[in-house]
């Protein structure tokens, strides 16, 4: 089984997520935007459960090693996840 | 648009959390059915794909970024079925460890884009398959998840009574309308890629 592009594809997600990701702009994103035009930003309250607020390691937000080490976390957490549910399924066709 | 805590009223939340709830189960239930073993492989790593690239935010022009939602990749890749159960992974991982997307949203979120999305933009692919305009209905695909998501997501802001539908619904429509061109083309560009490299494991032509 040719599985070469499947491990090459990651490689590039990795990438994208450890080093472009450090290009991406810090403009508002879409929803951002119309919660300022409109007027509503202020009531978006702050926190949560998520260890690495931000895509960043808390205390070290201005490290570009932390920015790239949370970004190919999560990716791999993706990967897990995904494959985890993959398995999932096909133990659900089986029963079903 | 990850919808944060404080946007949408507590009826709200918990009437989208349900429909989450019911569509991901109906999801994994069909998803089920017509699942291939060689399949599990590319959910995992399309899903990797997608979170990563959900990263890069680009500018717009209009004071605004966006970034790939990917719902649309996914169907493209997966079916339905099973890029709504990828994609919850993916809205859930940015929302459990990253705050992005807040805790108490996350049924809304993964209503607006995961289970939405991929559905809406299988709809716009059946359509541009019979008209054998699928290169075309990719791009209208992804174009139509963002905007669905966005109206969505304006719906639900005015039922909260956080601000009134109209200038919500116009406000997240145009912003995402813009937006959506970003996706459209660049669901094209990674299917047309994968197409070329692994054309068996593409769904769109099929």
């Amino acid at each position: 089984m040719k599985r070469w592009w499947l491990v090459g594809w990651l490689g590039v997600s990795l990438l994208v997520a450890g080093g472009l990701a450090h290009l991406a702009s810090s403009e508002p994103d879409g929803l951002e935007r119309v919660a300022e035009d409109l007027d509503f930003a202020e009531q978006a309250e702050e926190g949560g459960l998520g260890c690495l607020p931000d895509y960043q390691v808390p205390g070290h937000e201005d490290s570009w090693v932390g920015g790239s080490l949370a970004g190919v976390a999560g990716t791999l957490v993706v990967l897990g996840a995904a494959l985890g549910l993959g398995g999932l399924l096909r133990r659900l066709r089986r029963e079903g | 648009m990850h919808i944060p805590d404080g946007f949408l009223s507590v009826p709200v939340l918990l009437g989208l959390g349900a429909l989450s709830a019911g569509g991901i189960g109906l999801a994994a239930r069909w998803g089920a059915r017509d699942l291939e073993d060689r399949q599990i492989p590319l959910m995992g790593v399309s899903g990797a794909f997608v979170f990563a690239a959900q990263m890069v935010n680009v500018p717009v022009g209009i004071g605004t970024s966006g970034h790939l939602l990917g719902g649309a990749l996914l169907a493209a890749l997966l079916g339905p079925h099973l890029a709504a159960l990828v994609m919850v992974c993916v809205v859930a991982v940015q929302c459990l460890l990253f705050q992005d997307g807040g805790l108490t949203a996350l049924g809304a979120n993964a209503f607006n884009m995961a289970v939405v999305g991929p559905y809406v933009a299988w709809a716009v692919l059946a359509v541009g398959r019979r008209f054998r305009a699928e290169w075309v209905a990719l791009f209208a695909a992804g174009w139509a998840s963002v905007v669905a998501g966005a109206l969505l997501a304006a719906v639900e802001l005015a039922v909260s009574g956080t601000v009134p539908l109209w200038p919500a619904l116009v406000a997240m429509g145009t912003v995402h309308a813009v937006i959506g061109v970003g996706e459209g083309l660049l669901t094209v560009l990674v299917v047309r890629f994968l197409a070329r490299v692994r054309p068996e494991l593409v769904e769109v032509g099929r």
